[in-house]
C-alpha cells in the first residue's frame, strides 16, 4: 500500500534532504570557489570571499608552471588503472574458486582476507618501506601498482564474490556438460553474465586507488607521484597558499569526479546488483 | 548406444549418505523416470551419472565403459535443467550451436545441426533472439534443442517441466515423448510428479530415502507395488490405505484400495457419510468418511453422480483389487 504524504511533508523533506546534501557539498564547494580567488581574497572572511569582486584562473596556470600537472595526472592513471587491472587478474578466478566450489573454510577465508583492511596500514609501512628500498621499487610506478592491488584486493575479491554468487550455478553446469573447457566456462560465459558487477568493480577500485594517500605519499618522491601527492606538496612548505592549494585540489579530483559522475548509472547499479531480483 | 550401469553406487554429503548403494541397468533407448518425494535423493543420482557430483562408492559404466571418473563433457551425455539453465547474453541460436562450438564441429555443420534441431522444436522464427525475449515453453525447447544437437548417448532430464505451467506441461509432455520416439535415444527423466512418470516411462524407478523401493513398467507399479510406499506414490488421486478390523478379514495389518477400485450403493458395504467431493467432469471424486477408519475413504465414480455433502453411502471394495500389506508395509502375497 502505497502511503499518502502530504505536499506540505514532501516539500518539507525534499528541504531538508536539500539542506543536508548541500552541507555536505559545501566544502568541495568552498575549494572550486577559492581556486578561482587571489591569495588576498581567499583568506578573508567567508562573505568577503563570495563578495569580492576578484576571480582569476592565474593559480591553475601557476600550479601547472610550478609543479607539472600533467605528469602527477598520468601518474595517478597508470597506477589506479593498473592496479585495478591487476588486481581483477587475480580476483577473477579467486572469487570463482569461492563463489562456485566453496569448501568448509571458504568462510573464513573471506573474512579473514576482510580482517586485513581492518589493520591500520601505518602498522606496516616501516616493514612495507624497507621491502620496498630493498627492491628498488620505492618511487616506481610498478612498486606503487602492486601495493595499491594488495590494499584493495580484498574489496575486489568480495564485490566479485558477491556477483559471481548471484550467478545460477546450474548455467556453469550446463556449460561443463556442454563440454566446455574451464577457460571457455569463465571467459565465454561467467564473465559476460557479471559484467555489470566487474564494470562497477573496475570504478570503483579505480575510485578507491586514485585517492589512496596514505602509500602514495609515504613510498614516492618526485618520479612516480600521483595528484595525492601534488596535492600535499601544497600544503606547507612555502607557508599557506590557499587559493594554490585549493586549485591544485580541484585539479586533482576533477578527473575522478567526472568520471564518478558519468559512471554513476553504472556504479548504482553494481552496488546494488542482486539486492532486488 | 546409451546403456547405463550403476553398480552399488553411492553418494555421502559429508557424513551423511544421500544415496544408498544402489545398482541398476538402464537399457539402449529406455524412457527411464526417477519418481519420488523431494530429497528422496533423485537429482542427485541424476547428477551422479551426468558427472556433476562425484560418486562416493560403486562405479558407473556407459556401453560398457566405466565413466566413474569422468568429466561430464566426456561422457557423451546432454542434460536439460529445471531453471532451463540458457546462456542469457547468447542468441538462441548461438546457445544452441554452443555444445557444437566446444566440440570443435566446423561452422557448417554447426549452421546444419541448428537449423536441423530448429526445424523440429519449431525455433525458426526465434534463432537470433536472446532467451529473456522468449515464453517459458520456448526457452524449454532451446534447452531441449542445446541438448540434441550433440547427439549424446543419452539425455537427462531434471524436473524439466516444473517451472511452466498447467496447460503447458501437458503439451511439452507429448513433444518430449515424441521426441524419443522420433531419436530412439535413451532418457532418463526426474520428476516428482508421477502423473508425468505414469504418462512418460517406459520404466519407472520408484526412490525414497536414497533407496530404491521398486523398478518397473508403469502398470507393473499400478498394479503390483511392492510395499505401501510405492502403492501410496504411484496412482492419482492416491490409494486408500485402511487399518484395523476391515483389514484383519484380509488377514493383513494393511490393506489399499485404490479409488476406482471402490464401488458405490445404496445398502451393500461399509457405511459413510459423503464429505467434500471434487467435480472434475468425467469423474467426481468424493471422500467418505467411516466410522471406525481414521482416514476419510476417496472414491472415484463417474462425472454425473448426483450425491451431496452429508448423504449416507455404502461402500465396498472390489476383492481381487484390494492389495494386502504387512506390518512393516511389504506386500502380502
Amino acid at each position: 500500500m502505497a502511503r499518502a504524504v502530504s505536499t506540505q511533508a514532501k516539500l518539507r523533506n525534499t528541504a531538508i534532504a536539500g539542506a543536508i546534501g548541500f552541507l555536505m557539498f559545501l566544502p568541495i564547494l568552498w575549494v572550486i570557489i577559492l581556486s578561482f580567488k587571489t591569495e588576498e581574497d581567499a583568506i578573508r572572511a567567508p562573505l568577503e570571499v563570495l563578495f569580492s569582486s576578484g576571480w582569476t584562473t592565474e593559480n591553475f596556470a601557476t600550479v601547472q608552471a610550478r609543479s607539472d600537472y600533467f605528469k602527477h595526472f598520468s601518474n595517478s592513471v597508470i597506477i589506479s588503472v593498473g592496479s585495478t587491472l591487476l588486481g581483477l587478474l587475480i580476483a577473477i578466478p579467486a572469487a570463482w574458486s569461492m563463489a562456485f566450489v566453496p569448501t568448509k573454510r571458504t568462510k573464513d577465508v573471506l573474512m579473514w582476507m576482510l580482517s586485513t583492511k581492518m589493520m591500520p596500514p601505518v602498522g606496516a609501512l616501516v616493514p612495507i618501506y624497507l621491502i620496498f628500498r630493498d627492491t628498488g621499487l620505492l618511487d616506481s610506478r610498478i612498486g606503487l601498482m602492486l601495493i595499491l592491488t594488495l590494499i584493495n584486493l580484498p574489496i575486489i575479491v568480495w564485490m566479485l564474490f558477491t556477483y559471481f554468487r548471484e550467478i545460477p550455478s546450474e548455467i556453469l553446469e550446463a556449460t561443463r556438460m556442454d563440454g566446455a573447457k574451464l577457460w571457455n566456462e569463465i571467459v565465454e560465459v561467467l564473465t559476460p553474465m557479471a559484467i555489470p558487477g566487474i564494470a562497477s568493480t573496475i570504478l570503483l577500485n579505480i575510485i578507491l586507488a586514485w585517492n589512496e594517500a596514505f602509500w602514495t605519499l609515504n613510498l614516492t618522491a618526485a618520479k612516480a607521484a600521483p595528484l595525492t601527492a601534488f596535492i600535499a606538496s601544497y600544503s606547507s612548505p612555502e607557508g599557506l597558499f590557499y587559493a594554490k592549494l585549493s586549485a591544485a585540489s580541484v585539479m586533482a579530483i576533477a578527473p575522478i569526479l567526472i568520471m564518478g559522475w558519468f559512471s554513476q548509472k553504472q556504479l548504482v547499479r553494481g552496488l546494488t546488483f542482486g539486492a532486488v531480483k | 548406444m546409451g546403456q547405463i550401469k550403476l553398480k552399488q553406487v553411492s553418494k555421502s554429503f559429508d557424513k551423511v549418505k544421500v544415496i544408498q548403494p544402489l545398482s541398476l541397468t538402464i537399457e539402449t533407448g529406455e524412457f527411464i523416470v526417477f519418481v519420488g518425494p523431494s530429497g528422496c535423493g533423485k537429482s542427485t543420482l541424476l547428477r551422479l551419472i551426468a558427472g556433476l557430483e562425484d560418486v562416493t562408492e560403486g562405479t558407473i559404466e556407459i556401453d560398457g565403459k566405466d565413466v566413474t571418473f569422468l568429466p561430464p563433457a566426456e561422457r557423451a551425455l546432454a542434460m536439460v535443467f529445471q531453471s532451463y539453465a540458457l546462456y542469457p547474453h547468447m542468441s538462441v541460436r548461438k546457445n544452441i550451436a554452443f555444445p557444437l562450438r566446444m566440440a570443435g564441429f566446423d561452422k557448417a555443420e554447426q549452421e546444419r545441426r541448428v537449423n536441423e534441431a530448429a526445424r523440429v522444436l519449431n525455433l525458426k522464427d526465434y534463432l537470433d533472439r536472446r532467451p529473456s525475449q522468449l515464453s517459458g515453453g520456448q526457452r524449454q525447447r532451446v534447452a531441449i534443442g542445446r541438448a540434441i544437437v550433440r547427439e549424446p548417448r543419452a539425455f537427462l532430464f531434471d524436473e524439466p517441466l516444473s517451472n511452466l505451467d498447467a496447460a503447458l506441461r501437458v503439451g511439452m509432455r507429448l513433444e518430449i515423448s515424441e521426441l524419443h520416439r522420433r531419436l530412439a535415444t535413451t532418457m532418463i527423466y526426474v520428476t516428482h510428479d508421477q502423473v508425468e512418470a505414469m504418462t512418460m516411462a517406459d520404466k519407472i524407478v520408484v526412490l525414497q530415502s536414497g533407496q530404491i523401493e521398486q523398478v518397473g513398467s508403469p502398470l507393473e507399479l499400478y498394479r503390483n507395488p511392492c510395499n505401501k510406499f510405492v502403492a501410496g506414490f504411484i496412482g492419482s488421486p492416491r490409494m486408500n490405505f485402511i487399518e484395523g478390523a476391515e483389514a484383519l478379514k484380509y488377514n493383513a495389518h494393511t490393506i489399499g484400495i485404490r479409488p476406482e477400485h471402490i464401488t458405490v450403493s445404496k445398502d451393500t458395504g461399509l457405511e459413510g457419510t459423503v464429505g467434500v467431493s471434487e467435480h472434475l467432469g468425467s469423474d467426481t471424486f468424493f471422500h467418505v468418511s467411516v466410522a471406525g477408519i481414521s482416514q476419510p475413504i476417496t472414491v472415484r465414480v463417474g462425472g454425473e453422480v448426483g450425491l451431496h455433502y452429508g448423504d449416507k453411502v455404502h461402500l465396498s471394495l472390489a476383492a481381487d483389487h484390494v492389495h494386502k500389506f504387512d506390518q512393516k508395509g511389504f506386500r502380502l502375497p
